[in-house]
């Protein structure tokens, strides 16, 4: 047979190419399915995750959810009864005004108590062994006794002397200003405090969310009082002050969350202002760290030496992405 | 069986280990210590890990200083409420992953031929640079 009759016959071989490897092969033994475990549903802290490792907040987030319907409900009684009232007899700018505070208060709220404070993954276990070596090294004479690593190692930081203590559960030195959250169970950079209210940690990563969340809230509970009084008022002159409270009960209950709120969210804006301006954590101005009480030569090494350069650095300066990984996959 | 250690591209336990810690002398900014681990003597020359140690700090320090880009970044991601996080990088990011495309260029280019390989310090939670020797069985 000649012309297309050049047919040899090829040996075909299926070739296995695996490209995607076996992801956990103790897994086997239970059934033949691969099991893809992603890191937050390992992560060792006390952390609550949501939307598949998206959001992260406390344990306890109880609170949160009052401060959220405390701000919504006031929020939306303003809308419902104020504003109807307002917008017709004084301007309609005041609703939009409202708006564009409460969609900001909202994204700073959700902003912190939905994202990483700054968590310090925890060592690996080759560094917390190699911790414990730099330990075991000196204590030659007394091999049987066990010795925890030492518990303090100094540095200078631009001139000032910084002690950074061990963290036992972490088991890494902490870096300057972190700090371990016993709620959270995590070390946390620049740890400020733990917030109820905000149901997370106020850390390096969302402090400036969580500083604009107060200096907004101040600035809609004392616009929404205001407006509030205006309204009052207002119906007052046509009518008289009792039958003007009568058509707008609404406006009691706003009247009061605002006044009884507004003096502790002011003072608490206040204070962060106060320690924004000095490149300082309410951790270490309530220890004290670096007030000139501990020593004549101590300082805040970590100011930038004027109040407008804190207040930049604190608020527009760098954002580290979470050093977590969330919703990365367990590599066995 | 499969053999995990042949597919990961981590390597196994089994290697030599020197974490390289960071450098607090100018504060919390991330910055690792560039001076020479003995253990790298003879398999790698000083100077050349030093100038991947200050490269990388660079790359850090550019990452973390308060520049004009930073703050106009800033300022605009917070005229948004925020929302602009959600469909941008941020400068801090970018820098990351330039450190990543470094080290892999460096490990592949320079220290894995000679039994060294770097890893990034992202892994590790900015805490050390790992530098792990490959060649040599961890007598432990």
């Amino acid at each position: 047979m000649s012309g297309r009759g050049n047919s040899y016959s090829v040996p075909v071989v299926p070739v296995t190419t695996d490209p995607i490897p076996v992801r956990i092969e103790s897994l086997k033994n239970k059934s033949n399915m691969t099991k893809t475990v992603r890191k937050y549903e390992v992560f060792p802290g006390k952390n609550k995750f949501y939307c598949n490792g998206r959001i992260m907040m406390a344990k306890q987030s109880g609170i949160f959810y009052l401060t959220c319907s405390l701000i919504v409900v006031t929020t939306g009684l303003f809308f419902g009864f104020d504003c109807v009232y307002l917008a017709v007899h004084v301007t309609p700018a005041i609703p939009a005004i409202g708006a564009v505070l409460f969609i900001f208060v909202m994204s700073t709220l959700f902003r912190t108590s939905f994202s990483d404070p700054g968590v310090i993954p925890r060592s690996t276990p080759d560094e917390a062994a190699e911790i414990e070596k730099q330990v075991e090294v000196p204590n030659t004479n007394s091999p049987g006794t066990y010795r925890p690593p030492p518990r303090t190692r100094e540095v200078v930081v631009k001139g000032q002397v910084i002690k950074l203590k061990y963290c036992f559960t972490c088991k890494i030195f902490r870096p300057p200003r972190a700090s371990h959250c016993s709620l959270c169970d995590n070390c946390v950079e620049r740890f400020d405090h733990h917030c109820p209210w905000v149901g997370n940690c106020v850390g390096k990563r969302n402090y400036r969310y969580f500083y604009l969340f107060i200096l907004s809230l101040s600035v809609l509970c004392i616009y929404i009082f205001a407006c509030v009084l205006t309204h009052l008022i207002l119906r007052a002159q046509q009518d008289n002050f009792l039958n003007a409270l009568k058509s707008s009960p609404a406006s009691i209950v706003e009247a009061v969350i605002c006044f009884f709120s507004v003096w502790s969210i002011i003072g608490l804006a206040g204070f962060h202002t106060y320690l924004a301006t000095s490149e300082q954590t309410t951790n270490e101005d309530i220890k004290g760290s670096f007030t000139s009480k501990r020593g004549q030569d101590n300082f805040n090494p970590y100011s930038k030496g004027s109040i407008i350069k804190n207040c930049m650095t604190v608020l527009c300066g760098p954002t580290v992405p979470s050093l977590l990984d969330r919703r990365g996959y367990v590599v066995p | 069986m499969m053999n995990m250690d042949a597919i990961t591209s981590l390597p196994s336990n089994q290697c030599i280990k020197i974490f390289i810690q960071r450098d607090f002398s100018e504060g919390t900014a991330v910055k690792f210590q560039n001076k020479f681990p003995p253990e790298l003597r003879g398999k790698v020359e000083e100077s050349q890990f030093q100038s991947t140690i200050n490269t990388i700090n660079e790359i850090y320090g550019e990452a973390e200083s308060l520049s004009m880009r930073t703050y106009c970044e800033s300022c605009f991601a917070c005229l948004t409420a925020y929302l602009a996080y959600l469909c941008m990088d941020t400068y801090y990011e970018k820098c990351l992953k330039k450190v990543k495309r470094y080290i892999e260029d460096q490990n592949k280019t320079i220290y894995v031929p000679h039994g060294i390989m770097l890893v990034d310090p992202v892994e590790r939670g900015l805490r050390t640079l790992e530098v792990c020797l490959l060649n040599e069985a961890n007598h432990r």
